[in-house]
């Protein structure tokens, strides 16, 4: 029961976040990826903010093997910089910057955003089936 | 055009932080949306509770945030093939490459991985480059 409550918060914290920092307007975050037109730099400083905790957040998780509700430390082993890693990134980005959500933001605006949304989380979930199915096929 | 936020921007960015904090503290899990959507239904039974429920928090909090003040502004400017095609590039390429803004991002480089940083470099690069070859390529040209 406390790992759903503490999920629960820690995704309204999230979504808290995304909302106050800007992510959630995509107009605002393609004024980010302008560097050449229009610059709008604020998005640098949601990534300052995240990381600055985030640092520490981390540093002090490497040193434990459970986490405070006895649960084991899933972080991930993955270590090599690979071609699915580069061509992964690669088709994010392009998708990014064509509309100006990634999955936090876009997942967080489904209930206020309206039907333009409901089509980018949808396309994202065939999109993410689609890569399940290429790996269950042997495909990747 | 929209107005420059450094002090919002980055108490949203602490808050992003904090709730990474939450999920690697108390359930050992990292705050990558990509991952934790991704895997709502192909995880086992016991590993799917805190991600419906991670995602319905994230689904609130605008519910919860409008009862204090109202939201700010939300100007989608891409037209529904676009949304579609972002979509599905979106979707596949964060599965592909393990991660998307925040599980690389954020959690990522806050722990000094390399893959991430690598992976945060080549998705901002050409996030930028298909902004400049929408608005200022096609667009202009």
């Amino acid at each position: 029961m406390m790992v759903i409550v503490m999920a629960w918060l820690a995704g309204v914290v999230f979504g808290l976040g995304l909302i106050v920092g800007g992510m959630t307007n995509p107009a605002k975050v393609l004024a980010f990826l302008d560097i050449s037109g229009d610059w709008d730099p604020s998005l640098a400083f949601v990534m300052m903010g995240a990381i600055a905790v985030g640092f520490f957040a981390f540093k002090a998780a490497a040193k434990q093997s459970r986490s405070l509700l006895g649960l084991p430390m899933q972080l991930p082993a993955m270590k090599q910089v690979d071609r699915k890693l580069v061509i992964g990134a690669l088709l994010f980005g392009a998708g990014w910057g064509l509309a100006g959500f990634c999955p936090g933001p876009a997942v967080a605006s489904l209930l206020v955003g309206g039907s333009a949304v409901w089509i980018f989380v949808a396309s994202m979930l065939v999109g993410m089936a689609l890569h399940t199915l290429a790996v269950r096929r042997g495909w990747l | 055009m929209t107005t420059f936020t450094p002090l919002s921007s980055l108490i949203g960015g602490l808050l992003i932080g904090f709730s990474t904090l939450l999920l690697i503290r108390w359930l050992g899990q990292i705050a990558g949306i990509s991952s934790i959507v991704g895997q709502l239904w192909t995880a086992t039974a016991g590993d799917r509770g805190w991600r419906f429920a991670f995602v319905a928090g994230l689904m609130m909090a605008p519910l919860l945030y409008a009862l204090v003040t109202p939201l700010p502004a939300m100007q989608i400017v891409t037209s529904t093939p676009g949304l579609i095609v972002s979509g599905l590039l979106v979707g596949f390429g964060t599965r592909l490459g393990s991660g998307c803004t925040s599980g690389h991002g954020v959690c990522g480089l806050s722990r000094l991985s390399l893959r991430s940083l690598v992976a945060t470099l080549m998705f901002m690069l050409t996030a930028m480059l298909m902004v400049w070859l929408v608005r200022h390529v096609l667009v202009a040209g």
